[in-house]
């Protein structure tokens, strides 16, 4: 069966999404990224998928899935790189992925990871720790 | 409508989903279906054939090019023989479902195609039918 890699860097766990998705694969993704923080301690995960031309309603929960479920865990999670088309898409499809962190690429998913971690352990400057 | 060109593919099992959804893909740029519309259309077609197999265990999906006027699309009928929808009023609406789901599918889908139509009855199947026009 295919299965989605996840590599550590760090605190960080990054995920590359190059196959097509199928509801299989989505869900053993998101059962192998919550072991894999739990195993590691990652404060963070970065998902790229810029390679992924369909999220339908079923891939849409299983991210927002993942990203409930690292908070759980103490870890944020960053989705990058989606396309412009699999954006509009969803918004039609009805669902927006509340309360799921987005970034453009991966260097600017880096920076928002970083920044949230920061933020995390040092406190911010308005003393807003969300 | 006329329909330009006509195939069959049967889905029963979840990987069926993959070559599908790439043919449609390719029936859809030789059109010349913008990049959007090909999403929108072939999101709309993983709904329906997630709720196919899940449902009913799969069953078969028609491609066709049709053509009306001076405008081409693409129609797909997705043919299951399942236990069919009680209430298709009710399963139209956001956030209905029987199964486990978030209910987007049906009404989520009926958005993002130009034309959709569905037709149950318990205990024979569903047929739904999506038309999607290449500027539409």
């Amino acid at each position: 069966m295919d299965k989605i890699p996840i590599l550590r860097m760090g605190d960080l766990l990054l995920v590359t999404i190059q196959v097509d998705l199928y509801d299989r694969i989505a869900e053993a993704l998101e059962a192998d990224l919550v072991q894999m923080i739990n195993k590691t301690g990652a404060q963070g995960v970065l998902i790229d998928i810029s390679a992924v031309s369909i999220i339908d309603s079923f891939m849409g929960r299983i991210i927002g899935n993942i990203a409930t479920m690292s908070k759980v865990l103490d870890a944020e999670t960053v989705v990058v790189g989606m396309q412009p088309a699999v954006a509009i898409t969803l918004v039609e499809l009805g669902l927006p992925l509340n309360g799921v962190l987005t970034a453009l690429n991966v260097e600017k998913g880096m920076t928002l990871l970083r920044t949230k971690i920061d933020i995390k352990y040092n406190g911010s400057d308005d003393g807003n720790t969300e | 409508m006329v329909t330009l060109n006509k195939e069959s593919m049967s889905v029963t099992r979840e990987v069926d989903v993959i070559p599908f959804r790439n043919r449609l893909k390719e029936m859809a740029t030789k059109i010349g279906m913008g990049l959007v519309n090909q999403t929108k259309l072939i999101t709309a077609a993983s709904e329906l054939s997630r709720n196919m197999l899940r449902y009913a265990n799969g069953g078969l999906i028609t491609l066709e090019v049709v053509s009306k006027g001076r405008e081409n699309g693409i129609r797909l009928t997705f043919k299951d023989e399942g236990p069919g929808i009680a209430n298709i009023e009710q399963a139209m609406k956001d956030g209905f479902s029987t199964g486990k789901s978030l209910g987007l599918g049906l009404p989520g889908t009926r958005r993002l195609v130009s034309d959709f139509q569905i037709d149950s009855k318990v205990g024979v199947g569903t047929v739904v039918t999506i038309v999607k026009w290449k500027n539409g």
